[in-house]
Formats: C-alpha cells, structure tokens, sequence
C-alpha cells in the first residue's frame, strides 16, 4: 500500500532538510522524499496549508501504569493519549506493579501495544531487582526482550557503588540509564521546592541541590566509567549547570526537560488554586530562575531532549490533601502545543530544533530507528499544525486520567496528524 | 463607651469572607473588626447567663483530625454562648489512613446541613481543599504547618488588651519556626498591623524566604528580646528531635530557652505569651510561664471571646438563605 | 427633608417625660435607666440629668447592645451584619424598674430583642419603654409607656434621629423615599 504526502513543509534536520517536499510511503516504511513525486497508485494525502511533515515525535518519559495499576493508564489508553499528542512512540518506564525488571512484564507491554495498534512502546527496565536500590536486576535479560535502557524512575539509583555498577554493566549493551536525580535524605518527606511559596503555604520543601548533587555522582561516574547517563526531567538550574560543565568535559551525558518545567514555577501553588494538587510533581515546579535556567538550556544546546513525564494518576487519588496526593501530572496531549507556542512561536527554537529535541535526539539515545525520513526508515510520521488555535480541555483528553494544570489554558500549536508505520493513527477532527 | 461614628465613611462592619482559612486573606481592617467584635463577645463572658441567642438553630460541626484540648474545647464554649448546636467530630489519624478520605468524612458531615465547620488536619491547606467542595463555611483551626489564624487573632487581642496597641510594638517569636503555624499567622497578623517582629531561632529551624516576611531575623535570642513589649514563645514539639534539627532538648534550653534573665533584657513591663501546650524547661522556664509577666492564661481566656467574633462574623456574612 | 423636631422640641419632650417618670412610678425608688444602643443611651442619660434636677437624686444608667439578639441579621446577605458592641450595665437589675429607652419605635422587633437581652441579665420587678419617636406600624403587640412625640409615617419613609452627642446636632427628621 503506496500512500503519498503531498504539498507540506517537511523538516527532516538529521538529512538537513527543511522545505516544500512530497513523502512517498511504501507499506511499512518510507519510500522517497522530493520534490514533485508521481503518485502511481499511491493514495494521495494533501497535507493541509501551514502544516508541517516531521520525523513522528518520540516521547523517552512515559508511566503507562500497566501492569498493577490499570485504573490510572493502561498500555492502550496511553498509546492512544500517544498518538493524540502527536508520538509515535514512547519508552515507559518500569515502576509498575510488578516493576519491569524481568522479561515476562517486558513482554506483557510489548504485547499490549501490539494489540493497541499505536504508537510504538519501547519499554525501559530497572536498574535494581525490584527497584529496591540493592541489586542490579538481570538487564541482559531485559535488553534481550525487547528494553532499550534501564532505569529506577520514580527514585534515584539508591548508593553510588550500584550507579557505577549500572553504567558499567549497561555500557557492554550500548544502553543508556535514565536518572531520576534526587538525594533521598535531603528530599525527607518534602512536597514542593524549598523555597519561599512553600514555606508561606507551610509545605514541606525539596531543595534544587537535591537533584543536582545525584545528577554530579553520576556525571562523574559516567566519566569514571565511560557509561552513558541520561539526567531525566531537570528542574533545577544547579543540575543544569552540572550537566554543562560535564559535557565540556567530554562526558557521555545526555539531558531532557519536561514542558512544565520550562513554563510554570511554583507560584501556581499558591494561585489560582491554592494547594491544587495538579501543581504536585516530582520533581517539583522551582523558581523563576530554575524555569528560565531550563530554557536556556534549551536554547544553547545543552538540553537534548523535551520529554513529558506523563504521569496519570486517577481523580480520586489528586482529590486529596496536598501532602497525601501522588506527584505527578499528564503530559502527552499538551506537550508539542506547549512546546509550539512557548518556544518556537516565542522565537527562542526552530521548528528544526523541536523537532531534534522531541525526536532526532530521543531516537539517538534510546538506540531506536526514527528521528529521520531517509528511505526504509519506519514511517513513522508527525504532521503538526503550528498555526491551530489550541484550548486544553481536561475533560476531553484521550489519556484516561485528566491530571493536567493546564486545564483551559490556550496555545497556537497543534497536531494534525499522526502516522505509525505508514498507517493514519490518529487525525485531529480540528484541522483540514 | 459609644464611639462617635460619622455616617459618611461607612466602617466595616462585616467580613467579605465566606470562610475563615487564613490571616493571609484578611485586611487589617478586617482584623481590627474581628478584635473589636471580640471586645463586645468578651462581655458575655462576664454575665451570669453566658448566652446570647445569635446562631440558634445553626448547627456548627467541630471536625478535628488532629488531638486537641484547648482550642477545640475554646471554640465548643464560643458556639454554645453563641446558642449554636455543636458536634465534636474528632477522627484519629489511623483510621483516616485505613479509610474515608478527608473529602468522604467531610461530605458525610455535609450531609446534616451545618452552617459551619471548624476543622483542624494534619496537612497544609486541607481547608483550602474543603472550602472548595463544601458548602458550609469553613473555619481554619490549624492546617498543618501552614496556619493557626484564631491563635494569632487571640494573641493580638490579648496583647491589644494589655498594650492598648499594636503597631510600632516590638515583638519577639522564639521557637520552631519551621514548623509552626501559630508562627505564620502571628507574622502575617502582626506586619499587617504594623507591630516590628523579630523572629528567632536555631538555624536548621528557619524556613526559606523568611526575611521576604517582612519580619528580622536573628538566632541569637538576645538580640531578639532586647526591648520586647512582647516575648511569644513557640511550642518546640519534642519529636522534632528525631529530624537531627537540635543535638539536645537540654542545649535547646541553654541556647534559647526563655529563663528569667533573659525576659531582663525586654521592657519592664513585657508581657510574655505562648499557644500552649506549655514544655516547661524546654522552651520556657517555669518561672517565667508563672510569673507575673506571663499572659498564658488570659490567652486561653480571650480564645473564647476572639472564636465567638469569629462566627458571629462569618455566619452573619454568608449569603445562604438561612443553613 | 421636613424636621418633625428640633433641638427645642426634643429637650421639652425629654423632661416631659422625666416627670411622667417620675408620677407614673410614684417617686425613682429602685428605677434605674437602660439606654438601647446606639441612640439610645445619650437620651437615656438626658432624661437622667433631667430627674436628677427634679427630684435631686442620681439614678443608675446602663447600656444594652441588643444586636446579637435581633432576629433579622442571620441570613442577610455578605456584608450587612452589623457592628456588635459592649453591653454595660454595672449594676443588677434583679427586683428593680428597668426603664428601657430607646430612640425610635417602629415594628417593636428591637424592643422584643431588648427585653430578651434583659431577662439574660436577670429578673427586674418590671420594665418600662420610653422613646423619643413612635412612627407607628407595630408588627408585634409592643406599646411604648412614654413617647416624646407621635409621627405618622408610611413604610416608605424613615425617621431619622440626630442627637449632639454622636451627630453633632440635635433634631429629628422625616425621610421620603421617592
């Protein structure tokens, strides 16, 4: 089955393209990208004026909640909320319940995104049997399964001596592993970042330094090691700064961002809704500084990757007192809007630079096919709409859980389409 | 006496408030209402039949997730000169932990119509949280560390009473700062008014952002007692000892413990307060809390009249046509 | 706006009334005064003045703030409940004539909220009503025992009561509402 995108922008940085260019699809894969191609039989696709054709956008921080928790996001119910922001792929991580730290959980996903149709699930595995932090878990194993890395997410690798066993160990399966940086004992029974606001809603604080002082062990321990970390979803401009000076150095360390973290500080806490438990996430929403601090890093390069963290959690779980209610927010269906509007439309990035951030990178990293349209790359496709007037209605998001802050909130930036392996996966009803 | 009131710039005489969450959302107008309502409710107090028939037919539910003696009991006396009916809900924590979320409980309660509920919790802005889901008014009476707003309206009623005044006085606040919400009430309540508050205690016990209070601060108590019109200590909660925030409870006393000598270097006629429960030879020496300088006990006596203008204030403002 | 007394007019009423006072109870043996906030207590302490250089005897005043015992502030919408102030009443009023003195009668609701307010404080012999205006429309079986002067009004219409003490002037004037 031969399908043709005619007439759109396509932005392909990894082959230095970025102009008006026809994408001829064949089965599962691409065929061509020119200028001016016959359609031969092709079903022909007129991709709609002011779109833009992108290598599908691949989201490597994603909690699909199956297996053990199914009443917040199942594997279907997340491919979906997937494709309806966009991706055609996520790597999930492996806090479920049983944690993915065996090749039978593996499996279990990789089927249930088989069935789903979607997007594509690359699953990441633990770091330690059971993420309890004691012993690495069989990531040979894991890897075999189908796991692209390994992580504890959720909590950092528990001692220094188990990190550089990690790296160590991942490094002979050209694996990365995904840090969620955050000092334990600095953290206590923290809630919100240690600063002013939270002192004044007489919450307990999480210090920025929490994050940096794991995210410097493990720089220097992937520099000791010659392993690669990845330093999940930064929030503090101290990690930041550590990250950078690393790089400098020649250290394999990669980076990503999420959304919120880029555009909100912790004065949402406080107003409009006070204690509104969609401002609670780990890690948590900093200060003015910490947010510009990210986008800098966004800007001058050192950020490599813009992620999501999509983290559902259902209602009545949020309903709660701030202290009691889980960290974490959904983020798959507002991320390219937020990222559309707030950096590129704001003329910070390039259209270019969104699209190596949300998917030349993350393939890179992962070691995945994607970020490209060369010929037999998959046809994996994301046709974003820039110039759509977007309203985030939390009652009619995809994801079954609707824990977003972002509720009401009004972008320019969308998606119109999303192709998986050259198969229309979702189209916005929005758009053409 | 009656005061002369012109009839052009209309006083206020009502809160805009449905609930009663937090000093932060009061005006300093609003607070001086309070005070002075509180003046006229502590007259009642003195009568032989200490009732008035204001809230009958109110009832008003006292939900308490957290033990508490004196201020539970302070606000059932004020409700019941107020002629409400009240009911003591107090809910262990385990079994909030085993089941009904704060929500459910508060639903529940809902449920039996009452104009008003005075709720104290655990966590830092669970009023917020049933503000926004109940419809009876809701009154804060200590949500976690965040605020104990009927404490600092009472404590400045009680130094008012003694001090004619508030502004321009120079207060001090000694004790746990990190963790205290009688702290943030008094803070918010006492800059508002224009009183100058100083703020001590050990390093490791003082929140982030607590100069951007417009407060001074300072871990030496010297500097903080030196000419005091008001010492006001703050409960240290001996478990505190387990978060390594203080070596000992007997270094605590020795380094800012309230003793005699101290209370020299304030005003001779300082008054010293203190929320209560009192940890004698912790905080504070006996001595001191018994003496004549102390107002500890006017303190539990004002709680009533301040809790009675409280409600009267809020349940007169609320716009239900009758609970 | 008509002014239905003047600063005359209301003087001559009040000692008009210490007489009454005085014949009606036979003498000021166990009477004593209680003004109804707010207007209430400067007449009161007029009419007092007044008995004093009648009869040369002091007569206790007191102060009664009856708004915690109104049965029409509850339920009004955010921002009307009025101002509550102190009762003072340094004396007992058990077995004694309470004169009650207030500045306008109208529906009798405030007097019921007065007498209320009173038997909280005890149980006086008997009580007594002066006041300076009875505009009319009673809506409950109350009847002033001394008035300074009868006005007729309408619903529509209020009476309003200026005295030196609190207003700077003393008069009483008959507002239309168009």
């Amino acid at each position: 089955m031969k399908r043709l995108l005619k007439g759109g922008r396509v932005i392909d940085p990894a082959n230095g393209k970025d102009g008006m260019f026809d994408v001829l699809i064949d089965g599962e894969t691409i065929a061509e990208v020119g200028t001016n191609l016959k359609a031969d039989g092709a079903e022909v696709v007129n991709v709609p004026a002011g779109c833009v054709v992108v290598p599908g956008l691949i989201d490597m921080h994603v909690h699909l909640r199956e297996p053990g928790q199914e009443h917040k996001e199942t594997v279907a119910t997340g491919v979906a909320s997937a494709v309806a922001g966009g991706f055609t792929a996520v790597a999930c991580m492996p806090n479920t319940k049983p944690v993915n730290d065996n090749a039978g959980v593996t499996q279990l996903i990789l089927q249930k995104a088989k069935e789903a149709g979607k997007a594509r699930v690359y699953p990441i595995g633990a770091v330690s049997r059971g993420q309890k932090g004691e012993e690495l878990a069989d990531i040979a194993e894991l890897k075999a399964a189908g796991c692209v890395a390994v992580t504890d997410d959720g909590l950092p690798v528990a001692t220094a001596i188990l990190a550089r066993r990690a790296l160590e160990y991942t490094s002979m399966f050209n694996m990365p592993m995904i840090e969620h940086c955050e000092d334990q004992t600095l953290k206590g029974d923290g809630v919100a970042h240690e600063g002013p606001v939270a002192a004044s809603l007489g919450l307990r604080g999480i210090p920025g330094v929490a994050e940096a002082i794991t995210a410097g062990r493990d720089i220097l321990l992937a520099e000791l090691t010659g392993g690669h970390v990845h330093i999940a979803h930064m929030s503090a401009w101290t990690t930041i700064e550590a990250v950078r000076q690393g790089k400098s150095r020649g250290v394999n360390v990669t980076c990503e961002v999420c959304p919120h973290h880029f555009t909100l500080t912790d004065d949402l806490l406080a107003a409009p809704v006070a204690y509104d438990t969609n401002t609670k996430m780990n890690p948590p929403l900093r200060e003015a500084k910490d947010r510009d601090a990210m986008i800098a890093g966004i800007v001058d390069g050192t950020v490599d990757v813009i992620a999501t963290d999509h983290a559902p959690h259902h209602y009545d779980e949020k309903n709660v007192e701030f202290d009691r209610a889980p960290f974490g927010i959904v983020g798959l269906e507002t991320a390219v809007a937020i990222t559309i509007d707030r950096l590129v439309h704001t003329g910070l990035i390039s259209l270019n630079r969104m699209v190596e951030l949300m998917s030349v990178n993350p393939a890179k990293i992962l070691r995945v096919p994607g970020g490209r349209l060369s010929p037999g790359d998959p046809a994996d496709i994301t046709i974003l709409a820039p110039h759509l007037k977007v309203t985030i209605d939390k009652t009619k998001l995809v994801s079954k859980s609707k824990n977003t802050p972002y509720d009401g909130w009004s972008f320019t930036g969308g998606v119109a389409a999303t192709i998986v392996g050259g198969k229309t996966v979702y189209t916005n009803p929005e758009v053409q | 006496m009656d005061v002369a009131t012109t009839t052009a710039a209309a006083p206020l005489t009502a809160l805009r408030h449905r609930h009663l969450l937090g000093i932060t959302d009061l005006t300093a107008e609003e607070i001086l209402l309070i005070l002075d309502t509180a003046d006229a409710m502590k007259e009642v107090g003195k009568r032989t039949i200490k009732k008035v028939p204001t809230l009958r037919g109110r009832t008003v539910i006292n939900l308490f997730f957290e033990p508490s003696t004196r201020t539970r009991t302070s606000f059932e006396i004020a409700e019941k000169r107020l002629s409400a009916d009240t009911l003591n809900v107090a809910i262990a924590s385990s079994s909030v932990v085993k089941g009904e979320t704060l929500v459910d409980t508060a639903m529940n309660l809902e449920a039996m119509a009452p104009s008003m509920m005075v709720v104290r919790h655990a966590s830092s802005g669970a009023c917020h949280l049933l503000s926004r889901i109940c419809k009876a008014a809701i009154v804060n009476a200590g949500d976690g560390m965040h605020e104990h707003p009927t404490q600092a309206l009472l404590d400045a009623f009680t130094i008012r009473e003694r001090k004619g005044r508030l502004t321009g006085l120079k207060v001090a606040i000694v004790g746990d700062l990190l963790h205290s919400r009688v702290l943030r009430s008094n803070v918010l309540l006492l800059t508002k008014l224009g009183a100058e508050v100083w703020v001590c205690a050990p390093a490791t016990l003082i929140p982030a952002g607590m100069r951007q209070m417009g407060v001074k601060v300072t871990t030496r108590i010297d500097e903080a007692v030196e000419g005091a019109d008001v010492i006001m200590m703050l409960r240290i909660q001996l478990e505190r000892m387990q978060g390594g925030y203080f070596p000992s409870l007997r270094e605590y006393f020795t380094t800012f413990g309230m003793t005699e000598e101290r209370v020299k270097r304030a005003k001779s006629d300082a008054i010293i307060m203190h929320p209560g429960p009192i940890n004698r030879g912790v905080e504070i020496a006996s001595e001191v809390a018994d003496g004549s300088a102390s107002v500890i006990l006017d303190q539990v006596a004002n709680g009533v009249a301040v809790r009675m203008a409280v409600l009267y204030l809020l349940a007169g403002g609320t716009d239900e046509a009758a609970a | 706006m008509p002014v239905v007394m003047d600063a005359e007019r209301i003087s001559r009423a009040l000692t008009r009334i210490a007489h009454e006072i005085l014949e009606q109870n036979r003498g000021l043996g166990n009477l004593a005064l209680v003004g109804v906030r707010s207007r209430g207590v400067p007449i009161a302490q007029r009419i007092a003045d007044d008995l004093r250089k009648i009869s040369g005897e002091d007569i206790q005043v007191g102060a009664l703030d009856i708004t915690l015992y109104r049965d029409d502030i509850m339920g009004a919408s955010a921002g009307v409940a009025p101002l509550v102030r102190k009762t003072e009443i340094p004396f007992s009023i058990d077995g004694r004539t309470i004169v009650l003195v207030d500045d306008v009668l109208y529906t009798g609701r405030t007097t019921r909220a007065a007498l209320d307010a009173l038997t909280d404080f005890g149980r006086p012999k008997s009580i007594q009503l002066v006041v300076l205006v009875d505009r009319g429309h009673r809506e409950l079986p109350i009847k002033a025992d001394y008035v300074g002067k009868n006005v007729p009004t309408s619903r529509q219409e209020s009476v309003q009561v200026k005295l030196r003490e609190l207003d700077g002037v003393d008069e009483v004037q008959l507002e239309g509402k168009e």
